[in-house]
């Protein structure tokens, strides 16, 4: 178009403008090439892929258990979802079902992560319109929440929790309490953000009417989550097809039925709350579990433990509780006991016996060793989460080997990137700003 | 609707068409052959009984190195319907060969099913015919290959490309 040379154009009066891959208000990277007519969009075209990393090309190269970090890096504000929907894909595949606690501990560490998604997506909407007093408070209430999952997981961002059979570890001492403050500061945020947003006359006047999409659309573009909801129709995987402990807490699905911005952020604020409400339900129903307590006496360095080994000093060995380094405290035999799955075939050994028998330690690599490993039967399995944008699914394909044949990541944030352009077409370039903020594009899980 | 009696509706409708259908995980499966898909597809949107208003999951599977399927048919396209007024699920094969790897399109039946079909396309190189805007969706166009394939190796260059002088 440029450099005809004719001076004349291309006799089209249509502006073309580029937006991004690199721009600020594009919170990935993604390309949005639009054709205005004065202010308003005529036509969009939505390019996507940027951040393209072969996640599913990735998970075929290594052992089931490998593929856990990749999906900690699908949607990075709420990693803990993608652990569990990923873990229990394959689980569905091996035909195992988790134990109580675990089932308790991935319901309140999703809802958690639930919430950080949820803030992130408002904050970083909010200030795009100029409301940057929110991004801080938001972002304030999210890093209470960081803190919370550092420390269960040890991580902030690329926490890598899920095992197939279980968790990593059992949840830390004090963690009821410091939950409870940290929702406690939320919650003060939230009402905060409500003062400031909900009946402000400039974030409603930015928000209201703009970025529609009828509800026909919206199912027929296979959009779910919070923009289906906001569109009238109150499907949730959580409550549609119950899994974890979602079936045994109370708690609601925020409707609107405007389904434009603003319906899609005050479902946004309601589910936080609700989010919030499951987890302390979840973690005050926090089953025990069984904890099998098989030694006693003096905690004994792994490290003595093998040297008397070696001289044949064996007998009660087993029966010494072993001294753990404190980043695998979470990992001892009977945190091990409570949240794993009893299979040796398929869950790690708690670090006791790894370090202080040859069969755990012969158990461990069993399942660790290139070639061996767990092997679910030949077979295929979809199993879906209420990911924090909607459908979270996996579906795994196995030929009973060690790694997996197949996995396909049913990203929730695809759908509405397909749709995009009908929120968009016919409205100003400036509106593209909220809308695009309120699909919550993730670029890790849109383009995998 | 239980998945028995889903596959079981299927199979009276069109039953010519299906190869296969099996419950494995609790997941409704059924196998069709490609003439009878869209059909088949648009029979599970429309009866009332049935009502498979979402399209949740499009996407394909490379099964040329899966012990025993190494001489069949090599591309499975698997949708994964959804419905919101009856809650349940089934999922929808159709398998394809390597020589003619390609599948009817869905759009008609589901518009999002062109960038799923658009992805498809990208990654394991079948074509949906009667596709409007058959691009690639995640890499670009100048990348050589079909990367979910079995036979592409995963470390693979690329030749590096810039802009068009």
């Amino acid at each position: 178009m440029l450099g005809e040379g004719t001076g004349a154009g291309t006799g089209d009066p249509n502006l073309q403008i580029g937006v991004g891959p690199a721009h600020p208000a594009m919170h990935g990277i993604i390309r949005i090439q639009t054709e205005l007519d004065g202010e308003f969009i005529r036509k969009a075209d939505v390019e996507i892929g940027y951040l393209h990393r072969a996640f599913e090309k990735d998970c075929e190269v290594g052992g089931y258990n490998n593929a856990i970090p990749y999906t900690d890096r699908l949607n990075y504000v709420s990693p803990l979802i993608n652990n569990f929907a990923y873990a229990s894909a394959v689980e569905k595949l091996l035909g195992i079902e988790v134990t109580e606690r675990c089932k308790f501990i991935r319901t309140v560490m999703a809802e958690i992560s639930r919430v950080c998604d949820h803030l992130t997506c408002v904050g970083a909407s909010a200030m795009e319109l100029g409301a940057f007093t929110v991004f801080l408070y938001m972002i304030k209430a999210r890093e209470f929440l960081w803190e919370l999952v550092e420390d269960v997981t040890g991580a902030r961002l690329t926490i890598s929790y899920g095992r197939v059979g279980g968790v990593k570890a059992d949840l830390p001492d004090g963690f009821a309490a410091k939950m409870t403050s940290a929702f406690k500061e939320t919650r003060e945020v939230l009402d905060e953000v409500h003062r400031l947003l909900t009946g402000n006359r400039i974030f409603m006047d930015r928000m209201v009417g703009v970025g529609i999409l009828s509800r026909e659309e919206t199912i027929a573009y296979a959009i779910t989550g919070p923009l289906l909801r906001a569109a009238g129709v109150g499907y949730d995987v959580r409550r549609a097809q119950p899994h974890w402990a979602y079936d045994r807490v109370q708690w609601e699905v925020p409707v609107q039925k405007e389904a434009d911005n603003y319906s899609r952020y005050l479902v946004r604020m309601a589910e936080m709350e609700q989010s919030m409400r499951i987890a302390e339900q979840a973690l005050a129903m926090l089953p025990g579990g069984p904890i099998n307590v098989d030694f006693e006496g003096r905690p004994i360095d792994p490290a003595a433990y093998v040297d008397q080994g070696k001289q044949g000093k064996t007998e009660g060995l087993l029966l010494v509780p072993i001294t753990l380094s404190p980043n695998l405290q979470g990992q001892n035999r009977a945190a091990w006991n409570r949240v794993n799955v009893h299979d040796k075939q398929v869950v790690l050994p708690p670090k006791e016996n790894t370090y202080g028998s040859i069969e755990g330690l012969m158990n461990h690599f069993m399942l660790i060793m290139e070639g061996y490993g767990i092997r679910p039967p030949m077979g295929e399995a979809y199993f879906a989460t209420e990911g924090a944008n909607g459908e979270l699914g996996f579906y795994v394909v196995s030929d009973g080997g060690d790694r997996p044949y197949r996995v396909r990541c049913r990203p929730p944030c695809l759908p509405p990137l397909a749709a995009l352009h009908r929120m968009i077409e016919g409205e100003q370039i400036a509106d593209l700003i909220p809308t695009f903020g309120s699909v919550n594009m993730i670029g890790g899980e849109l383009d995998r | 609707m239980q998945g028995r009696q889903i596959l079981q509706r299927l199979r009276d409708r069109s039953g010519g068409a299906v190869v296969d259908s099996h419950e494995h995980h609790g997941d409704a499966t059924l196998v069709v052959e490609r003439a009878g898909l869209i059909d088949t597809l648009r029979f599970c949107r429309d009866e009332t009984s049935l009502d498979f208003d979402v399209l949740m999951d499009l996407t394909a599977v490379d099964y040329s190195r899966y012990p025993g399927r190494e001489d069949g048919p090599r591309f499975e396209v698997v949708y994964h319907l959804y419905s919101i007024t009856h809650n349940h699920r089934v999922r929808v094969k159709v398998r394809v060969d390597e020589d003619d790897p390609s599948v009817p399109t869905a759009i008609d039946l589901w518009p999002i099913a062109n960038w799923f079909e658009r992805e498809v396309w990208d990654m394991f190189g079948v074509r949906f015919t009667g596709h409007p805007d058959l691009r690639r969706l995640l890499l670009y166009e100048q990348f050589v290959g079909h990367p979910l394939r079995k036979d592409y190796p995963i470390n693979r260059r690329q030749p590096l490309i810039g802009p068009t002088v």
